[in-house]
């Protein structure tokens, strides 16, 4: 292979493969479906995909199913299915698009989604547990509400050897084993711990990469877009959690970042403006919200979306293979919490990554649908500009419901954000 | 340790009584709070909708139950976003304005807005705030345990902010005066559903919230005084329908709702504070004191939309409420913007619809203080009941 083709094959390689693992995954559910076969539904945050993989269920993530009719631009006709169900339009349009398509029978853009076997819900996101609570009274499948106490206060502030942490520990390892019984009733197998810690392995292989995707977007300029192609990774991150596909995905993610770096190729042409993201993305219009900041040589380098939506793997928390039930139950807490401060201390994580990823402003972006996300948004920007001396850009809209998105209003919003950055980085000059 | 807050009220009318807790209910600067403080008392404010009150009891702070409040959230506005609920903000804003002093805060996740309260609070003020994991896995074979140890962090935080040792003693006492609280508000309920007709649906409501704000020594001696009062009353049963209230477990309605409510129909059961209410039978008052709440809370306890347990889906539990106040209709209320509301009311009408039970859904916010069209939509619908 050439320098040129190899560098051909390599650049944007991670968007292209990531793409196709999706496709493949989408395909494999409709298989599944259509054979009349049931799957695991889990959340993003949270999955214990580790626990689901090692009994070979397919897994579903209705996020995941619910953000793509957005993308694909058929979130509108869900959501007022939902809605003539009786769902308020204040409620969360991942929940609404969801219903929609169980009332459809996992019709879906991408193909048909399998019914529930059972579910995995956690207490990440209150949201879950009422979603659970959907599927319950539609279906005959099992639902495990998997508890993860988050920070007390402050980040992490429980300690790993304080009493606290070991009594949440000991409460998830609990559950883990009762989820552990729950999916042996509902496969019909036998839990095999050596597939667990083989999983687990897995796992580890990918949390370590991950980490290491996101710390090379330190990089100038930077190589890739936390919004737009970090999406796809953190696809890539829930879907194939716990595979070797997955593992494997992200190690050459990182040649991938790796090669960028070295030869300082990044994401824009012209990268003028270094930005970090906070909330969830613009899924009615993901790529034109994406380019109201690209079009003034804004790239996003980091997001709190690619920290709690991948479940906190961004931390690279490494499982004990020798103690995989307790080190689960662990690394859940670890790194749940994380993905949990992402959201309700997001204040102090942005101070500690704004000086090594050189960010020049931050974009907020609350939303309609996730009060989870975005309650504590307005507060911790006001706390954070007390602290630190940096523009920010609080915009609202949400990431299912076309109705509250207005594209001329976020463009507004955007240019005075250039111009004030500009003026900014004029006066500094000067 | 208990000082009285309340005016003086024991020489007073049934009638007074009954005003001066409206006034309470509907007095957004906290006056009996107020009092506490002058007199040196420490206060630890809980938001909605269930907190162990028994522990800050023990340590002799005022247990305050954080409910919101009509006001214009002025302050706190500019700390939210869009599209969410009144009680959020306007809890924050009585602390901002300084309407209510705190000395602790503490939150749970009962839904996505309300865990944010815990850093935002943490973020605006000194005092020390923070959030309660109550188990979201009450079916957990561990959730005892791991509460009980809950309890017991908590316990050390309250004993730290308090300056006050939380003995066994202390909090047997506790238990006990919550106890006999929590009886005397079953007895009111009993009243509510049994003879409607002798208390009002706002009165009802006035004499549980009442207690949220003052002393349970001094809520205990006001209910104890006026139970029999109300009972000895002479009003006749008049000819309304008989309905259940439900939606009321967090945010809530303003009194003049309630009111209204309750001049087209018998409000006989609800979920109004249910948090006060949580605990459906006596805590034991021996033994491992802390297990024992833990296990009251999972074990002995009402239901909320906010509350993921397997063994109470809230749709069959709502049925039971209804069999059991022996209602005609259900008022399936939501707060605005309240997501868990909100998603209930879709299995709430649906079980109702099931049942062919006559139901009325509406939404309401604590500032809404406009009430025409819906005491006209009400009465449209009892009538229609009424004469069907």
């Amino acid at each position: 292979m050439t320098e040129q083709n190899f560098t051909e094959d390599l650049i944007g390689r991670g968007n292209r493969d990531g793409a196709q693992l999706f496709r493949d995954w989408y395909k494999e559910l409709s298989e599944v479906a259509e054979r009349g076969d049931k799957a695991a539904y889990v959340f993003v945050m949270g999955s214990f995909n580790e626990i689901i993989k090692t009994f070979d269920m397919p897994v579903v993530f209705p996020e995941i199913n619910s953000l793509q009719t957005a993308v694909r631009g058929v979130a509108k006709e869900y959501l007022g299915e939902a809605e003539d169900y009786g769902y308020s339009p204040d409620v969360c349009g991942y929940v609404k698009a969801d219903v929609a398509l169980q009332l459809r029978k996992g019709e879906h853009p991408m193909g048909r989604i399998p019914e529930p076997s059972m579910a995995v819900l956690t207490n990440a996101c209150n949201t879950y547990l009422k979603w659970g609570e959907v599927w319950e009274r539609m279906y005959d499948a099992p639902t495990f509400a998997l508890d993860i106490p988050g920070s007390r206060s402050g980040l992490q502030a429980i300690g790993r050897k304080s009493v606290s942490f070991k009594n949440d520990r000991n409460y998830i390892e609990v559950q883990i084993e009762e989820l552990i019984t729950t999916c042996e009733e509902v496969s019909g197998k036998k839990f095999d711990i050596d597939k667990l810690r083989e999983v687990l392995g897995y796992t580890n292989r990918m949390s370590t990469a991950w980490k290491r995707v996101i710390e090379l977007n330190m990089a100038s300029p930077s190589l890739f877009n936390a919004l737009t192609d970090g999406t796809i990774y953190l696809g890539v991150a829930n879907g194939f959690r716990g595979t070797e596909i997955g593992a494997e995905y992200f190690e050459a993610l990182v040649e991938e970042m790796e090669y960028k770096a070295k030869n300082s190729i990044g994401t824009l042409t012209d990268e003028k403006y270094r930005l970090a993201f906070v909330g969830v993305p613009c899924y009615p219009i993901f790529r034109r919200f994406t380019e109201l900041f690209t079009e003034w040589g804004g790239t996003f380098v980091n997001s709190t979306y690619l920290w709690f939506a991948s479940g906190g793997a961004n931390k690279g928390f490494q499982y004990d293979l020798e103690n995989p039930i307790a080190s689960l139950a662990e690394g859940t807490l670890y790194s749940v919490t994380d993905a949990m401060d992402s959201m309700f201390h997001q204040d102090r994580m942005l101070l500690d990554i704004i000086d090594d990823f050189g960010i020049d402003g931050i974009v907020y972006h609350p939303i309609k649908s996730c009060r989870t996300v975005s309650t504590g948004l307005a507060d911790g920007r006001r706390s954070l500009s007390e602290q630190r001396d940096i523009p920010s850009l609080f915009i609202e809209s949400d990431m299912m419901d076309s109705r509250v998105v207005s594209e001329a209003q976020l463009k507004n919003r955007a240019d005075a954000f250039f111009e004030g950055l500009a003026t900014r980085r004029q006066m500094a000059q000067s | 340790m208990s000082k009285a807050v309340l005016d003086k009220w024991k020489d007073s009318d049934l009638s007074d009584v009954l005003l001066m807790c409206r006034d309470l209910v509907e007095d957004p600067e906290f006056p009996t709070v107020k009092r506490w403080r002058e007199e040196g008392g420490k206060v630890l404010g809980h938001f909605q909708v269930y907190f162990p009150e028994e522990l800050a009891h023990a340590a002799g702070m005022l247990p305050l139950k954080m409910r919101g409040a009509s006001v214009e959230p002025i302050l706190a506005d500019a700390r939210f976003g869009s599209y969410l609920c009144s009680i959020i903000k306007t809890s924050l804003e009585v602390v901002l304005n300084k309407s209510v002093q705190l000395d602790m805060f503490v939150t749970n996740p009962i839904c996505d807005a309300a865990r944010n309260l815990g850093p935002i609070f943490e973020r605006n003020f000194e005092f020390k705030s923070q959030i309660l994991y109550l188990p979201q896995n009450p079916n957990s074979s561990g959730s005892a345990t791991y509460l009980a140890g809950e309890y017991d962090r908590l316990k050390q935080e309250i004993e730290e902010v308090s300056g006050v040792k939380i003995t066994d003693e202390a909090l047997k006492n506790s238990i006990g005066v919550f106890n006999e609280n929590r009886a005397l508000l079953r007895e009111l309920y009993d009243l509510k559903r049994d003879t409607p007709w002798l208390v009002s649906a706002e009165d009802a409501y006035s004499l549980v919230c009442v207690g949220s704000m003052i002393p349970r020594e001094e809520h205990n001696e006001l209910l104890r005084d006026v139970l029999p009062k109300l009972r000895a009353q002479t009003a006749k049963e008049q000819d309304r329908m008989r309905v259940v209230f439900e939606g009321g477990f967090c945010e809530q309605p303003p009194l003049d709702l309630i009111r209204v409510v309750g001049r087209s129909c018998y409000i006989v059961d609800d979920d109004f504070l249910i948090g006060l209410r949580w605990i459906l039978e006596d805590i034991p008052e021996d033994g491992d004191l802390l297990m024992a709440l833990a296990d009251a809370y999972l074990e002995k306890s009402s239901y909320s939309p906010v509350q993921h347990d397997l063994r109470k889906p809230k749709e069959d539990m709502l049925l039971k409420r209804v069999k059991a106040a022996r209602a005609d209709a259900v008022v399936v209320s939501a707060a605005k913007m309240c997501e868990p509301g909100l998603e209930e009311q879709v299995a709430y009408t649906h079980a109702l619809d099931g049942k062919s039970l006559p139901y009325f859904v509406t939404e309401f916010e604590e500032n809404m203080n406009s009430f025409d069209n819906l005491e006209l939509q009400l009465e449209t619908f009892m009538e229609n009941l009424l004469f069907a």
